[in-house]
């Protein structure tokens, strides 16, 4: 049986998260892989902690990825990028976005935001790639793009065409603010690829 | 009115997640009527459903209403369908267990959406033990594709064998998004009109009495059709391990087990007995993977079937494909890192919410407040911690009563029942009058914020528009309370907090049914998002003496921000103050619940005289 690819996305609920997902899934489909995108609706979204598994192969199964098993792992937020630890593996390639979102236990004072995220990533030997999406978005003129800034990170590590990447973001996003999406799009690729001596692995092939 | 979507519009494959799928295969099946209250995860269905044209889609103020909308639709000849989530089922059960005696004109077919590990609900009960108890046929979907394919079928069957049909999905199923390929419109045998039909419709004792043999008599044709269901199939492979499985734990199975022989049941009620025995008499080890209750491995062990099942497959929460294979293995599965202690992150009150002013102002009378289920649920959690009861849609008001009951006068002013106008609307009303018939003293505080906020923002009764974005007659709340006998309703601004706590210390004190509403949008709803007037507030930080007063409040937008022991000096605080608050303007909404709340005036308008 040939491998599934297992991408996790994971942030704050409203950072577009869902949508970011949605727009790999169809790169993926578009690619010619069967794709399974499991997500959760409802008590989620307000403000909570926020998941999405995408899974995609020849044929996928279960919707879910399990322990240890996660390629690449995109967090939208810095801490986030902590909560699903038990995914990864010694190779998950784990983009985090440096922005941070305080949770209401922060906010209130009752418990601090950890100061070391990033290195506790790495000193469990992750392959770590930072990116300050929400000033990237800005940059481009439009902060809600972060998402797309963060679907260009992890496009990185997919081996698929960049043109199949924009011809989705040309589809999903209304024509008034396409132009920003592509943008962000490319300046997330641009800011990874840069890194890519760095990286070990390379692609993930399913 | 919402634009429509015809079919060419719709080809070839598509990303769609289970319950948009369901939308697609009662559009493909030609439902003309479709009803049902939100509940997660079921309220994409109908969501979607509305925006095909030739389908009448609502949301019923509950769930019994919508099944009983459904079944008037199909003794009017048509295909119909109603969605609710699992718990939902129970509010619907009444007309259930009857229209199984009845059984339709047009198909009828009801999804229930179970939500195993509790994502968003209040409990985890198993429906499929609802198709037992009624009697009537279940189909169990594991995906997306399957679940379009099976609600066809589910109308063809449900019209065949005339009973209504359960379809159940799980959250995973309702909303894992896979490739789903739209297929051709079916044009339903019956065409809407009268018929009398008495003896099947009616009923009384004399009929039922008929339509019970007749339910028992389908009950044996649906068993030996199952026997022949294509959808109920077997995958042979290894034969020394073999399952017996449906719904997602199908696809567990598969991951974890690829080599293994599967029995996979596409419909769950009644099961095809013969098959089973088949299937197990060929399997060296059988097991039976099932979320929740066991409630296939039950009845093929009352078949006489030896099997193994939740003496290893545990019976609370979801599965996955780990847990399938650790249980049955004992092989520990690949996790290298454990999880590490960080800050939990729990759902919220947004920042503007009109919940959490009333909330706190609730929280000062120190009074146990018989909740309900919304998005203001939310404020039993921490620092409002205001909520000490929540148990079902609508039990706010009879258990506030109950235990006034219980514990006599001495209760007065002690308690206070706290319910959503969506929930109102959905069951909230006959508790109301309940209130006021048996001479209680009950307060009871609705909240009007305009619509069905937890379930994603759908109109109700009280809201003025409907699922289709018509605009209909608004249910005046505070008329209606007035109606049923209650002589004291005030209306109020849950934002001034002042106010609301001046009205509700002088309500709950008050030795007979009172009601207060509290009127302010919720600030998700998309006239609110779009306001210009928003005035944002902004803290005066030399003002700030770190009393933490505003914290109180719980508002994502209050920022507390901790001082190291030089700190506070350097920035020309006293020595001991140990941080300040801060408000971070790209999540203040302007509602301005916190500014009365400073008693040193730090906070104020941004940009206003006072900064
Ligand atoms: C019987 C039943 N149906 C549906 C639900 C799902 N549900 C939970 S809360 C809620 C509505 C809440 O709306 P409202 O009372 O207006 O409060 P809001 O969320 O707007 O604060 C719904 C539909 C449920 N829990 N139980």
């Amino acid at each position: 049986m040939s491998k599934t690819g297992n991408i996790l996305l994971c942030g704050v609920g409203g950072q577009g998260i869902l949508l970011a997902s949605e727009i790999a899934s169809s790169v993926l489909i578009k690619a010619g892989f069967d794709v399974k995108k499991s997500e959760v609706h409802g008590m989620a979204q307000r403000g909570g902690s926020v998941v999405a598994h995408l899974r995609y192969g020849k044929k996928v199964y279960s919707p879910l990825i399990e322990f240890g098993s996660a390629d690449i792992a995109v967090s939208f937020e810095l801490l986030e990028s902590l909560r699903y630890l038990p995914y990864y593996r010694k190779e998950t390639k784990v983009v985090v976005n440096t922005q941070k979102i305080l949770p209401a236990p922060v906010s209130t004072g009752v418990d601090t935001y950890p100061a070391d995220v990033l290195e506790q990533l790495k000193s469990r030997g992750l392959e770590v790639f930072p990116i300050d999406a929400f000033n990237i978005a800005k940059s481009v003129g439009e902060t809600r793009a972060v998402n797309m800034v963060l679907v260009g990170a992890m496009s990185v590590f997919l081996s698929v065409d960049e043109k199949i990447f924009l011809e989705v973001v040309d589809e999903r996003v209304p024509e008034k603010v396409r132009q920003v999406n592509r943008q962000a799009f490319l300046k997330g690729r641009e800011i990874i690829e840069a890194m890519r001596p760095a990286i070990k692995g390379g692609k993930v092939q399913p | 009115m919402k634009k429509k979507r015809s079919h060419p519009d719709i080809k070839g494959s598509l990303l769609l997640s289970g319950n948009e799928a369901l939308a697609l295969g009662a559009f493909e099946a030609g439902v003309k009527v479709a009803s049902a209250y939100p509940g997660t995860p079921s309220t994409e269905i109908l969501e979607t459903l509305c925006s095909y044209e030739g389908v009448y889609a609502e949301w019923a103020p509950n769930e019994k209403v919508a099944l009983e909308v459904a079944l008037g639709a199909s003794f009017g000849g048509v295909r119909a369908l109603a969605t609710m989530k699992h718990v939902g089922l129970n509010v619907a059960a009444d007309p259930l267990f009857t229209a199984a005696y009845t059984g339709v004109r047009g198909g009828l077919v009801i999804v229930t959406a179970d939500d195993p590990e509790m994502h968003s609900s209040q409990n985890e009960q198993d429906n499929r033990n609802y198709a037992y108890a009624a009697k009537v046929p279940m189909l169990e979907p594991a995906d997306a594709s399957e679940a379009k394919e099976f609600l066809k079928i589910g109308y063809r069957i449900s019209e065949e064998f005339d009973t209504p049909l359960l379809l159940r999905t799980t959250t995973r199923v309702a909303h894992v998004k896979g490739m789903v390929t739209a297929g051709a419109k079916e044009v339903p045998a019956t065409v809407p009109g009268i018929e009398k039909m008495p003896e099947k419709f009616v009923m009384l004792p004399s009929n039922a009495r008929k339509r019970r043999v007749e339910l028992e008599k389908r009950m044996m044709k649906l068993r030996e059709f199952a026997e022949a269901f294509p959808e109920n199939r077997i995958e042979w492979g290894d034969k020394k391990r073999g399952f017996i499985t449906s719904g997602i734990s199908y696809l567990y199975v598969k991951e974890a087990f690829p080599e293994a022989s599967v029995l996979k049941l596409g419909m769950v009620h009644p099961l095809p007995e013969r098959m089973i025995k088949g299937f197990a008499s060929e399997i060296d080890e059988l097991y039976v993977v099932e979320e929740l209750d066991p409630f296939i491995e039950m009845h093929i062990k009352a078949m006489g079937v030896d099997c193994r099942g939740k003496d290893v497959i545990p019976a609370i929460g979801e599965l996955n494909a780990e847990i399938v294979r650790r249980s049955i293995t004992g092989k520990k599965g690949g996790q290298v890192f454990e999880p590490v202690q960080i800050p939990m992150r729990p759902p919220n009150l947004c920042p503007g919410c009109p919940h959490r002013g009333i909330f706190y102002a609730i929280s000062k009378l120190g009074a146990f407040v018989a909740g309900d289920i919304g998005c203001y649920t939310l404020a039993a959690l921490k620092p409002l911690s205001a909520m000490d009861s929540c148990v079902c849609m609508g039990a706010s008001i009879g258990t506030a009563f109950g235990m006034e009951k219980a514990i006599g006068k001495e209760s007065l002013g002690k308690i206070v029942a706290v319910i959503g106008d969506s929930t109102f609307m959905h069951s909230g009303i006959t508790g109301m009058v309940e209130v006021v018939y048996n001479r209680g003293f009950t307060t009871v505080v609705i909240l009007d914020n305009r619509t069905t906020g937890m379930t994603g923002h759908q109109p109700n009764p009280a809201t003025g528009s409907t699922l289709s974005g018509e605009i209909s007659a608004t249910v005046d709340i505070e008329a209606l309370c007035r109606a049923i006998g209650v002589k004291h309703v005030r209306t109020v601004n849950p934002h001034n907090i002042e106010e609301t706590e001046k009205v509700l210390k002088e309500e709950i004190e008050r030795p007979e049914p009172s009601v207060i509403i509290t009127k302010a949008p919720c600030v998700l709803l998309p006239e609110m998002k779009k306001r210009k007037d928003k005035r944002l507030y902004t803290i005066i930080a030399s003002k700030c003496t770190g009393c933490k007063s505003c914290l109180k409040l719980g508002c994502p937008a209050i920022e507390w921000v901790p001082l190291a022991a030089e700190e506070a000096k350097k920035l020309g605080y006293k020595e001991k103050q140990k941080g300040y608050s801060r408000i971070n303007p790209v999540l203040c909404d302007g509602c301005g619940q916190c500014a009365p709340l400073c008693r040193f005036k730090a906070i104020v308008i941004s940009g206003g005289d006072n900064e």
